[in-house]
């Protein structure tokens, strides 16, 4: 067994910047409603995320209902249909998952982990959640306009998204690229804020490589995001302008109906280039922050290191990197120039390679370790297995050829649902049971925890796990009906009522879920100020919820890494960040 | 414990499922085999690592399993471990990818005796063409799309005038011969598939894209859109039947040429017929591609819009 930590234990240099005066709200209204408190502003950003979450589960079932038993909800009709997917893809994938993931953990964990009194610009950070608030209204107005809102898919492909072929290209098409381009202008506000915070704002002592995960991975994923973001925003005002005001820049001349559009010379393909460039990095933007957060709650709940921490930053680091050259492989069969297929393959699949490295130190965490069967560690475990399957399957749609059956089938939709919709989610869930009692002060109820997991869990696997056999077969994504189609037996429609089924259990079983967080603001054990015995110092404040400022009148100074725990010789089980080496036994000298 | 003995049982249950499920790929019908071959190695790869990777967790979940006297082992890495580790992704990764990339170079590289036919796309149907006698298809453009000449062909160039028009959606290829299919779109992205082929391509407005394939079993089978085109995208299907040479030849020829069908549309009797207003022709659209009532429905409150 070795002795050293990636960082070295002891060493705090002296401050180099004073301390950044901490703004004081003065009324209810500017500390609850316009507060410029990260935590409040991520209670915020949480909560709206949640609520416009539901509509997307709402939607889901919707979905369902109409794959599972086509012929018996008249009501939906194939224009309702397209929009319901249109709306749950994008509200899961940005209005949820980012918002949630960045806006509302990173707001809440950044400055506390890092030993920071707030984010640096905490006036931005207001305005952001506002804009993002805005941004979801907007969005949701879409429901109300003449034509509904748009059901273009969450990719928004032109020429498609904007012809009247498609349901909601009258208003809701509008309404949904203004929405986006409001959400990316209050994620700037808020991701330059969470960058320079981690960057400027460390306590004393905490060195990057003395970060937990946790602020590792939101703070990729938020570099990644800023960088991302503006293709998605120039793609955006581009086809907000062929919308409204007939530029053709995605346009080529087209023929609909027999008559002609005034429309040409504008190219489709561009526009999914825009989009992937984007979207990639997407996949992780949501992945990262997951992968951080697991790493901690695993070490925390298994009483062990995280092992291999620097490579788990260094992955960290390289998935960010590369997420940004793979685009492509979102477009094998897109008719963009097929030699572009062997470049994408092969950065694809490299990625596989750090991906996987992250896999195994999870589980090699787990080797050697005391492990409590915590709710949150069930969580992170559902976490490792939902999240092998969806990694496996994205090597079968990166390697070009294996793609070209698959794309646009049931076998996209059962990937991309595992790896970067269930996987996250049990994520998000794993860290509110993790994290609930330090914003609360109190626990939540166990019982009604270990429920929520088994349904959702053993559920969200049988949902999508045998979507993966349509797609062998050949069924297509987005069809509102499969209809009579030869080779698909009817076999297939009993495998759908099934899901359709589990699908409706696994949403009901949320409502425990929603339930057991109301009853234990009050009602819930007294959590003190450290449940866990975590190392790292959003569990050291000497409040809980934290006060205004978080850590009372000294910040803590910060002497070794976040996962210092079972070190042989030392009393507990863990030894927090903040402890200085002479206050524990056995490791009393710096290395 | 109980979620020790749940990742086990999932694994086993996944299992048994691949090896019981009724819900498997087509039978093949083209030269598309080593693309099968291709999943069959990612899936015995991804498979065992799948497994083996998930049994360690349920073993170390239930081996490592909280015990108040114990300690969990302090260890912050083991570089060789991990080194080995990455090693071995990589060979994995290598395995799956090179096969893979050789096999693409297969499909990118279309053979220099493949014959050609045309895709044509449009909300929500498929029409096609062959290039007649001369092997060369005319050139066509959006703007010399009218109802008489649907396919856009411009009526003066030589090499149109022989091209074979088949207006249905079911078109006939035949059998062991190599084809080039050109993809061409009038409206908005389709996406031409054929789950017996294993192939499939984006139709673009704009581009003329391809890909080719070479069938091998007689048969028919079913095409559908896969990309998203709007209401109809799920009712846009085709029919691609694979014949012998002879019957195939046999069909071909009593497919109108584009010079007769526009002499047929210039001819007496259907003179004064002009077909100008929409509703006329979105009727005998629905009659010659046999759509369906609902989406007739579409197309008609589509048009009404448009007229308004
Ligand atoms: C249990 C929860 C969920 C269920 C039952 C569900 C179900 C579905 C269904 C049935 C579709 C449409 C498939 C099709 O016809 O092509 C779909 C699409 C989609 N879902 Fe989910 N979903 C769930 C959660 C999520 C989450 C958490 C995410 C976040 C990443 C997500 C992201 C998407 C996206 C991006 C699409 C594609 C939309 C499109 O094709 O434009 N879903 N989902
Ligand atoms: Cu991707
Ligand atoms: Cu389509």
């Amino acid at each position: 067994m070795t002795d050293t930590t990636p960082a070295d234990v002891g060493f705090a240099p002296p401050a180099e910047v004073e301390e950044v005066e901490l703004y004081h709200a003065k009324s209810w209204i500017t500390k609850y409603v316009f507060s410029q408190d990260a935590k409040v502003i991520a209670i915020q950003y949480s909560a709206t995320a949640i609520a416009v979450g539901m509509v997307g589960l709402v939607l889901s079932w919707l979905m369902r209902l109409q794959l599972g038993f086509p012929e018996t909800f008249s009501f939906i009709d194939a224009a309702d249909y397209y929009q319901f997917i249109t709306m749950h893809g994008m509200i899961m994938v940005i209005y949820l998952l980012t918002a949630l993931f960045l806006g509302g953990f990173g707001n809440y964990l950044i400055p506390l982990m890092i030993g920071a009194r707030d984010m640096v610009f905490p006036y931005m950070n207001m305005l952001s959640y506002w804009v993002y608030l805005l941004a979801v209204l907007l969005l949701m107005a879409s429901y109300f306009v003449p034509g509904g809102p748009t059901g273009a898919g969450w990719t928004l492909y032109p020429p498609q998204s904007i012809l009247p072929g498609t349901p909601g290209h009258e208003w809701g098409i509008i309404l949904m690229l203004v929405s986006l381009v409001l959400f990316i202008v209050g994620f700037t506000m808020g991701g330059l804020n969470y960058v320079v915070t981690v960057l400027q704002a460390r306590t004393r002592g905490m060195t990057l490589m003395r970060l937990p995960l946790t602020v590792w991975g939101i703070f990729i994923a938020t570099i990644l995001a800023l960088l991302a973001f503006p293709a998605l925003l120039v793609g955006g005002v581009m086809l907000l302008l062929d919308r409204v005001l007939s530029t053709s820049f995605f346009m080529p001349s087209i023929v609909l109906m027999g008559e002609s559009l005034d429309y040409g010379g504008g190219t489709p393909i561009l526009f999914q280039h825009l989009f992937w460039f984007f979207g990639h990095p997407e996949v992780y933007i949501v992945g990262l922050p997951a992968f951080g957060i697991v790493s901690d709650l695993l070490s925390v709940h298994a009483r062990r290191n995280i092992f291999g921490y620097r490579m788990m930053v260094w992955a960290l680091i390289a998935i960010g990197g590369l997420s940004f050259v793979v685009w492509a492989h979102h477009m094998y069969v897109s008719g963009m120039n097929p030699y572009f297929g062997f470049f994408f393959a092969t950065t694809t699949l490299i990625i596989a390679v750090p991906t996987a490295l992250k896999v195994y130190n999870w589980v090699l965490t787990l080797w050697r370790g005391n492990i409590r069967l915590t709710i949150p560690m069930l969580f992170a475990i559902g976490f490792i297995f939902t999240f092998i399957n969806g990694g496996i399957t994205g090597l079968f749609l990166g390697n070009v050829v294996v793609d070209v059956p698959l794309s646009d089938t049931m076998f996209v939709v059962a990937h991309f649902h595992m790896v970067m919709g269930v996987a996250p989610l049990l994520v998000i869930f794993g860290a509110i049971y993790h994290w609930y009692p330090k914003i609360t002060g109190r626990m939540l109820n166990e019982t009604l925890g270990q429920f929520h997991f088994w349904i959702t869990f053993v559920g969200a696997y049988s949902i999508f796990f045998p979507l993966h056999y349509l797609g062998f077969l050949g069924v297509p994504r987005r069809y509102y009906e499969i209809g009579e189609t030869a080779f698909i037996p009817a076999s297939a429609q009993s495998l759908n009522a099934f899901v359709t089924v589990v699908t409706l259990i696994v949403g009901f079983a949320q409502l425990v879920f929603f339930y057991n967080l109301f009853r234990s603001l009050t009602k819930g054990e007294p959590a003190g100020d450290n449940p866990w015995q975590a190392t790292t110092l959003e569990w050291q404040t000497s409040e809980t919820p934290p006060g205004h400022g978080n850590f009372g009148d000294e910040l803590p100074v910060v002497y070794r890494w976040a996962y210092d725990y079972s070190v042989p010789g030392a009393v507990d089980d863990f030894i927090p960040q903040n402890k200085a080496p002479d206050e524990t036994t056995g490791r009393s000298e710096p290395t | 414990m109980a979620i020790a003995i749940v990742v086990v049982l999932l694994i086993v249950g996944s299992t048994v499922f691949h090896f019981m499920s009724p819900w498997w790929f087509t039978p093949l019908a083209s030269n598309w085999g080593s693309i099968d071959d291709t999943i069959m190695l990612t899936f015995w790869i991804t498979g065992v690592v799948l497994i083996a990777i998930n049994l360690f967790m349920a073993y170390a979940i239930w081996r490592y399993r909280y015990q108040k006297d114990r300690r969990a082992e302090y260890e912050p890495e083991n570089k060789k471990l991990e080194g080995w580790l990455i090693g071995l992704t990589t060979l994995g990764v290598v395995a799956m990818l090179a096969p893979g990339l050789i096999v693409w170079a297969d499909f990118v590289t279309v053979p220099e005796d493949a014959h050609v036919f045309e895709v044509m796309g449009q909300q929500w149907q498929w029409s096609y063409r062959y290039p007649g006698r001369d092997g060369i298809l005319g050139t066509t453009d959006n703007k010399y799309v009218d109802f008489d000449n649907p396919f856009g062909i411009k009526p003066d160039d030589p090499y149109g005038q022989d091209d074979i028009l088949v207006q249905s959606d079911e078109v006939h290829v035949p059998i062991d011969q190599p084809v080039k299919v050109l993809l061409r779109s009038l409206d908005v992205l389709h996406d031409f598939y054929v789950p017996n082929f294993r192939a499939k391509m984006d139709l673009v407005p704009g581009l003329i894209t391809y890909f080719w394939f070479t069938p091998t079993k007689i048969g028919s089978y079913e095409v559908l859109c896969a990309e998203l085109c709007g209401q109809g995208h799920y009712a846009m299907r085709g029919i691609v039947v694979v014949d012998e040479q002879i019957e195939f030849e046999a069909w071909l020829a009593e497919q109108p040429t584009f010079a007769q069908s526009m002499a047929l549309a210039r001819a007496p009797g259907t003179d004064g017929q002009e077909q100008t207003a929409s509703a006329q022709s979105v009727a005998s659209i629905s009659a010659d591609y046999k759509i369906s009532d609902e989406q007739l429905n579409l197309l008609n409150a589509y048009l009404d819009s448009s007229l308004e």
